[in-house]
């Protein structure tokens, strides 16, 4: 039982963090993707830049969260998502809308925002150094050692306070994005939108405010994942583009501009990553004495080592370029 | 005399290139009288390697519109293989069991490889197709997981006892080729993959092979010695022991720049010849180049690996003029976005553009590491003066960011106000 739990522990619960925390991000990506039609690359400094700014308000009062309850750094996100909101906007008004204006091919708009990336990770590093630190000033990351009721487990299954308010906060996302895309009147006009650009203008939907609340949107998700990802491992300024990968892999998995198949495919690229590497002779061990003798289970089954961990989204990419380029649920954008 | 020239130039006299050549020529003679002649040849050499850099990018991106945003990748892998061709031969993995039981594994692996592609084939015998599909795939997992049972012994056995498998003993510029053929290689896998979907896709997808390119030279310690670095890399030509510093580079110069001319005047035949013209035809109107009759996906394939061989060969020419082969040193921003700045700044689908270009932001790139510092320091230092900051420690290491900053300011303002570079692309209008 012991090989369970840990199964559990390694891939079921660390599966489902990072399955998080690439939908969340993807869900950016593809809302930008069908709107704007072009691959937004700096989306994952957003997302370090929201955690920064997190970060920063909660070394500046430390401890306040205490007072409600909760961690400080949860109380601070609210803010940071706005921040990186109008950050978005910002950005999208200086660098992208010209550009947009011009009448570009999007291809010229994609390798604009490798230049905001750049940027972005310049001054990130500029002021918050290379060097990754801890979310929890002062406070303690609560872990949550939950004891299995049989006999044969005597590990407890881990999780953590932060894995449980990223897990809930998804969910949350989710109901609220999908009640926002149907039944509210904006989310009716991104869809159309989406949907046909130029038929959404003439029948006298604002484009440009739509532009402004998919920004509004990507921002504010956008510091969403990055808080939480720091909050459950640590912030680590240089993490871009190793951030970068999973997430698109994500959105092109589920189908480019189709907000719950990015859901999707952040969970599939999130579960497929934490599949890849573990060890799967853990579980075979238990039932070795099965084996015909001539079988040696080797130590290590992992699919691939951790150091290649970012192999797996790729090969996902490649695999669904080649057979489905549209992804599992039809994208709109090919 | 006028009229002989207008008749030579008829479209206007070329001011703009002779303005360009005259600042580069500027500034590396500023860099001459500063810096001393050993170190501002060298600095050459690395700027005539990344000029090679740049020309694969500008047939890719300036001929094919196409945006490669893995270019590190490919230049690892030609540093990769000039390491590989041009290292002595390693006489404890070459002498010993170690390369049969190595050849053993690759051998297997040859039949896994077989027994696979033969499931995958079986719906010709009658096999329902997704009873072979899954068989594939069960059968792909199984020989995967059995070979690298088989190959983690042999790969630790190398390394403890051979430290890797060192060179083939042969002349550089044979590795250059090789390199210039396996980033070719990689670019067709990459490129057959992305070429007929969006053309985001291909910047997403190289993005992630070159990351995993780095990560696999990085982690095959038997192969490439990983982070532990492999050095003295073998010149082609003579090296600074024998000929001193100054001589050694002025001779290695002289290597990269033909190079350079030969490639240069090849791109511009090919540039002018009828497949140019299809290709920039391909680039400028998708649909009426396929209502004429041109396989778009094929050209623009043959246009993308084409760029990665060039590119292969200059990751080739810079590792080895830098002696040292070390999977950390290949970092995006000076391999990939500094040769895309010099492509859109110089000209995409210029090619002389593109090469004056290199040299320009080369140049400025190495001198600004000393004037950011500069201006930091004395930045901090008036800071300190007026409010009593001590500023933040590791002042070298912010002044590498400020850098990066200003280079992804460099990308989005040529974009938005020189989208054309300095010396744009000259389209012929035939009347």
């Amino acid at each position: 039982m012991n090989e369970l739990v840990f199964f559990i522990n390694n891939v079921v619960i660390s599966g489902a963090v990072a399955g998080s925390i690439y939908a969340i991000g993807a869900i950016g990506v593809t809302l930008v993707f069908s709107i704007m039609r072009f691959a937004h690359f700096a989306h994952a400094d957003m997302m370090t830049f929201g955690a920064l700014i997190v970060f920063m308000f909660t070394a500046m009062f430390p401890g306040t969260g205490a007072a409600l309850g909760i961690p400080t750094p949860l109380l601070m996100l609210p803010l940071a998502m706005a921040i990186t909101a109008l950050l978005a906007i910002g950005i999208d008004k200086t660098f992208y809308k010209p550009l947009r204006e011009h009448g570009v091919k999007p291809i010229v708009i994609v390798i604009a925002s490798l230049g905001v990336t750049l940027m972005l990770q310049g001054l990130i590093r500029l002021f918050a150094g290379t060097s990754s630190r801890s979310m929890y000033i002062g406070e303690r990351k609560e872990i949550f050692r939950l004891d299995v009721p049989f006999d044969l487990a005597t590990r407890p299954i881990v999780i953590t306070e932060p894995q449980i308010t990223l897990i809930i906060f998804t969910l949350l996302a989710v109901i609220g994005l999908h009640l926002f895309l149907n039944r509210t009147r904006m989310g009716k006009a991104m869809r159309a939108m989406s949907d046909n650009p130029d038929l959404a203008k003439v029948s006298g939907i604002n484009t440009n405010k739509v532009v402004m609340v998919t920004w509004i949107l990507a921002g504010s998700l956008a510091a969403m994942a990055g808080t939480f990802l720091s909050m459950d491992v640590s912030l680590t300024p240089d993490l871009s583009f190793f951030l970068l990968l999973p997430i698109f892999a994500a959105a092109i998995v589920g189908g480019v501009g189709h907000p719950y198949g990015a859901i999707a495919g952040g969970f599939l690229v999130g579960y497929a990553e934490t599949l890849s590497v573990f060890n799967w002779s853990v579980l075979l061990r238990p039932i070795n004495h099965w084996f015909p003798e001539w079988i040696e289970i080797p130590r290590n089954m992992a699919l691939v080592g951790s150091e290649y961990k970012i192999v797996v989204p790729f090969f996902i990419l490649v695999a669904v370029l080649i057979w489905r380029p549209t992804g599992i649920f039809k994208g709109k954008v090919i | 005399m006028l009229a002989k020239l207008t008749e030579k130039f008829p479209e206007g006299l070329p001011v703009r290139e002779v303005l360009v050549a005259a600042l580069v020529f500027v500034a590396i003679l500023l860099v001459f009288i500063s810096q001393g002649s050993s170190y501002s040849v060298r600095m050459l050499v690395e700027a005539s390697c990344y000029a090679i850099l740049a020309l694969g990018l500008t047939i890719q991106w300036g001929y094919g519109g196409q945006f490669n945003a893995g270019v590190m990748g490919f230049v690892a892998l030609g540093g990769f293989c000039a390491m590989l061709f041009s290292m002595p031969v390693n006489p404890a993995f070459w002498g010993t069991e170690l390369a049969a039981d190595l050849g053993r594994v690759f051998l297997w692996a040859l039949v896994a490889l077989g027994i696979v592609i033969g499931a995958s084939q079986l719906h010709r015998l009658g096999v329902p197709k997704k009873l072979r599909t899954t068989l594939t795939v069960i059968l792909a997992i199984l020989s995967w997981l059995i070979l690298k049972a088989m190959f983690a012994p042999v790969t630790s056995a190398i390394e403890s006892q051979a430290g890797y498998i060192g060179g083939l003993g042969l002349p550089a510029w044979m590795g250059w080729l090789a390199g210039g053929l396996l980033a070719g290689l990689v670019g067709y896998f990459v490129g057959h993959v992305c070429l007929g979907l969006r053309s985001d896709y291909l910047a997403i997808a190289t993005l992630g092979i070159a990351e995993i390119i780095k990560a696999i030279l990085k982690n095959e310690d038997w192969l490439t010695r990983g982070t532990a670095t492999v050095s003295p890399l073998p010149w082609p030509t003579p090296g600074p022991s024998d000929l001193g510093f100054l001589l050694a580079r002025s001779v290695y110069l002289v290597v990269t720049a033909i190079m350079i001319v030969a490639i240069f005047y090849l791109l511009q035949k090919a540039y002018n010849a009828p497949w140019g013209r299809m290709i920039r035809s391909i680039r400028d109107n998708e649909v009426s180049a396929r209502a004429m009759g041109k396989d778009i996906n094929k050209r623009r394939l043959e246009v993308f690996v084409f760029g990665c061989v060039l590119i292969g060969i200059g990751g080739g020419a810079l590792t080895t003029f830098n002696g040292i082969f070390s999977p950390d040193n290949y970092i995006p921003l000076n391999h990939t976005f500094l040769v895309l700045v010099m492509v859109i700044l110089g000209g995409p689908g210029n090619n002389l553009g593109t090469i004056l270009g290199a040299l320009l932001v080369y140049i400025i790139w190495v001198m600004s590491e000393p004037l950011a510092l500069f201006l930091m320091q004395g930045g901090v230092d008036l800071l300190n003066s007026w409010f009593g900051w001590e500023g933040p420690g590791n002042l070298s290491g912010r002044a590498l960011q400020a850098r990066v900053f200003v280079i992804g300011l460099l990308i989005v303002l040529v974009l938005r106000y020189a989208p054309k570079g300095l010396m744009p692309e000259k389209v012929k209008h035939v009347t």
